[in-house]
């Protein structure tokens, strides 16, 4: 009997089972898709900042920046006159600096083994975030043409040194970032986030050995290959390797990784690391081991896990990661309640509309149980409905997401910076005797990239998602069914007997 | 059957109490035909809503058989319509979502009865009124006339002591309302049950052994007399 008045109920009176289910469905499907989003945003954010900071690290330990430790406040290059060597007019500078990356400031390397045997971590190694900068400079070369230094006599001979041989000069500078790391230490740290693309890893043997590992970007770009050399703070190291960022997003945690000992003698800054990679024993005590970090270290130095750092996520990847927190949420929890309301709201009046039914039911010996159950029962299957339908539709809707695959740009504040930029000193004015209006600095390749990497977004779709909807639409049907039951069994049996007429 | 002694039931209306029935004293046999007459407002329905477990006096008892309704609770009053009452309204009351047959077979649900003989029981009540041919049609697919036919089955269909009908042929026309009361005065007849019916059809009431009339919830009259 239950069934076949469920099923007569629910196909006779369509519009409302409809309604209440596209309301629940409508509900259903948004929490899913939005479910789904803030997966994929978070794997996406787990993906850029893998690449930075490693697979495996929990926490990062880095010196929180104080005025006095900044060694930022821009590159400073001084050339001597006579520096340099001149070749056919013109004078070549090079210069080359390596140094603490700006913005981070180094520290004792005591700081790792305290790390490391604070209870809940499992390993700790430090790390050395240097840049390595090289300045480049063509000047015509004093003496050359006109006999004046550092200017133009207006009505001279057009000058004829420089790099374009008009009395020109040009300027690069290219920069790369260098990674010490502890090559006897623990396998964390950003090179865990890369496989080997040729030659070889670095080894415990190559400690304090001029060696290096280039990223296979930066190798690239920069025409290096393993067997081949490299300038890094002036010395040559050897290229032994070359690793890819196993993330596929194009951000790596640097573009060459060197010996941590040999870093520290090259930036002189013997036994300083500039931070700590942390791997914690359990996975679900992460938050413990933070607060027990910083009670050791103290306020000076800044502990961060992986959640803190995605928020340093930033570029679209941020911004669909913030929507989809927010937003999304509070979106899906009004929609879910609206649909909840809606249903309750419909389920109670049509109880109300068949007030004379479940009186005559009463009446010819329906128990309240049975009465509160069939009510129960359709508003159930209404809300599974509802459930199935919007199961299918946001399915559909991520599946369309995971074929448009749409990508999203991911920048994280911390990575280190490629820069190859460069000036131009564009020739005199071709008028003689006018003023050289000469020397006006054109950008040739100011391109300054910050490590943006694409991530495709793609949105998962996991069997508790799944449970989750179903579970919400029972859920809203099992909410409206207890209102419109409550209803019902405050009905009195002689409402049967109520003419209405 | 039914002992009614000192019967009263008072409705209250916010601040306002009405008296629906006042002081009402009968007796009604096993297998009694009794027409209950009035006039509207006067508690026909109310004292039907008594005799069918549907509410309990506010003075007095009400006896069926030798149980006591007004002490019963409300799972157990529910129990004896299930088992012992048939009801038949005014205005039908089908089920509006439900075919004939399903609806007669509302009325086996809260017994228990296995669905096969559920299902046969349930058509043959139908086949009982002369609707064999109309199982599988909604309400809404039948006539009046058709319809009550269907609730007499329904009410039939549980095998009941008593028949209670609250203006049967209310809602009918004159050649249907024949119809009707010839079928449960046949019905009457053939299953010796207690047939109790409201109306203020005084060619209704006529049929009946004995009349009832109810003026501002009292019994006038020679009530207790058997025709
Ligand atoms: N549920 C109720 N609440 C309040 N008053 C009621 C209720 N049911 C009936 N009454 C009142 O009781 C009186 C008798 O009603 P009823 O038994 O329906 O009369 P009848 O069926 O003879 O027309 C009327 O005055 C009616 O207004
Ligand atoms: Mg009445």
């Amino acid at each position: 009997m239950f069934g076949t008045y469920l099923r007569r109920e629910l196909v006779n009176r369509r519009r409302q089972t409809l309604i209440v289910a596209i309301g629940m469905a409508l509900a259903i499907a948004l929490v899913l898709v939005v479910n789904s989003v803030a997966g994929g945003v978070k794997a996406a954010q787990a993906v850029a900042l893998q690449s930075v900071y490693g697979v495996g690290t929990d926490i990062t330990v880095t010196k929180a920046t104080t005025a006095a430790d900044t060694n930022g406040g821009g590159q400073r290059f001084q050339f001597g006159s006579g520096s340099g060597n001149a070749t056919g007019g013109t004078r070549t500078f090079t210069r080359n600096r390596l140094t603490v990356e700006r913005g981070v400031t180094t520290f004792a390397s005591t700081a790792v083994s305290t790390v490391a045997k604070t209870s809940g971590v499992k390993a700790a190694t430090g790390v050395l975030s240097l840049n390595d900068t090289d300045f480049t400079g063509q000047i015509p070369q004093a003496g050359s043409g006109s006999g004046s230094r550092g200017g133009f006599t207006p009505g001279a001979t057009r000058p004829t040194g420089g790099p374009d041989g008009q009395g020109g000069s040009a300027f690069g500078v290219d920069s790369f970032t260098v990674l010490g790391y502890d090559v006897t230490g623990a396998a964390i740290g950003p090179l865990t986030a890369a496989t080997l693309t040729s030659g070889r890893a670095l080894t415990a043997a190559d400690s304090g050995k001029d060696v290096a590992v280039l990223d296979s970007d930066y190798a690239t770009s920069a025409k290096k290959k393993v067997g081949g050399t490299i300038s890094v703070g002036g010395t040559t190291f050897t290229v032994v390797g070359v690793v890819k960022s196993t993330s596929a997003t194009g951000a790596s945690g640097s573009n060459v990784y060197i010996p941590l000992a040999t870093a520290q003698k090259l930036a002189t800054q013997t036994g300083k690391v500039s931070s700590v990679y942390v791997e914690a024993a359990s996975a679900n005590d992460i938050g413990g081991v933070k607060t027990a970090l910083q009670k050791t270290l103290g306020s000076a130095m800044t502990v961060n896990t992986e959640a803190d750092l995605a928020s340093s996520v930033t570029g679209s990847l941020g911004t669909a990661s913030s929507l989809a927190n927010s937003l999304g949420l509070w979106l899906s929890i009004l929609v879910l309640a609206a649909a909840f309301l809606l249903a309750v709201l419909f389920t109670v009046s049509g109880v109300t509309r068949r007030t004379r039914e479940f009186g005559t039911l009463k009446a010819i010996g329906w128990s309240n149980r049975r009465i509160v159950g069939q009510v129960a029962g359709e508003s159930i299957v209404q809300g599974v409905l509802g459930g199935v339908i919007g199961l299918a539709v946001g399915l559909v809707a991520i599946l369309v997401v995971n074929i448009v695959h749409p990508t999203l740009t991911a920048g994280t504040a911390t990575v280190g910076r490629t820069l190859a930029g460069g000036f131009g000193g564009g020739a005199p004015g071709a008028a003689p005797g006018g003023f050289g209006e000469g020397g006006g600095f054109g950008r040739a390749a100011a391109a300054a990239t910050t490590t943006a990497a694409q991530i495709a977004l793609t949105l998962p779709v996991t069997a508790w998602v799944v449970l989750l909807a179903v579970g919400l639409a029972v859920l809203g049907g099992v909410i409206a069914g207890a209102f419109g039951g409550w209803r019902a069994a405050r009905l009195r049996p002689a409402e049967a007997l109520r003419s209405v007429a | 059957m039914y002992t009614l002694t000192d019967v009263s039931k008072t409705y209250r209306q916010g601040a306002r109490t009405v008296e629906a029935l006042s002081d009402v004293h009968l007796s009604i046999a096993d297998g009694e035909f009794i027409a209950v007459q009035g006039q509207t407002g006067g508690g026909k329905s109310t004292l039907l809503q008594l005799l069918g477990a549907l509410d309990k006096p506010s003075r007095g008892t009400v006896l069926l058989g030798d149980e006591d309704l007004g002490r019963l609770g409300s799972t157990e009053l529910g129990d004896v319509r299930a088992r012992r009452i048939g009801f038949v309204f005014q205005s039908f009351n089908l089920i509006p979502t439900l075919t004939a047959q399903e609806n007669v077979e509302t009325a086996l649900a809260p017994l228990g009865v296995p669905a096969t003989t559920r299902r046969e029981r349930a058509r043959a009540a139908l086949e009982s009124v002369g609707l064999g041919d109309r199982t599988g049609h909604l309400p809404s697919e039948l006539s009046g006339g058709q319809q009550q036919r269907v609730a007499i089955a329904r009410a039939l269909v549980k095998e009941p002591d008593v028949l209670l009908a609250d203006e049967p042929t209310g809602a009918l026309d004159e050649d249907t309302r024949g119809e009707i009361i010839g079928l449960l005065e046949g019905v009457w007849r053939d299953r010796g049950l207690t047939l109790i019916v409201v109306t203020h059809d005084s060619w209704v009431a006529h049929r009946a052994e004995r009349r009832v009339h109810l003026k501002q919830g009292r019994i006038t009259g020679k009530a207790a007399t058997r025709v």
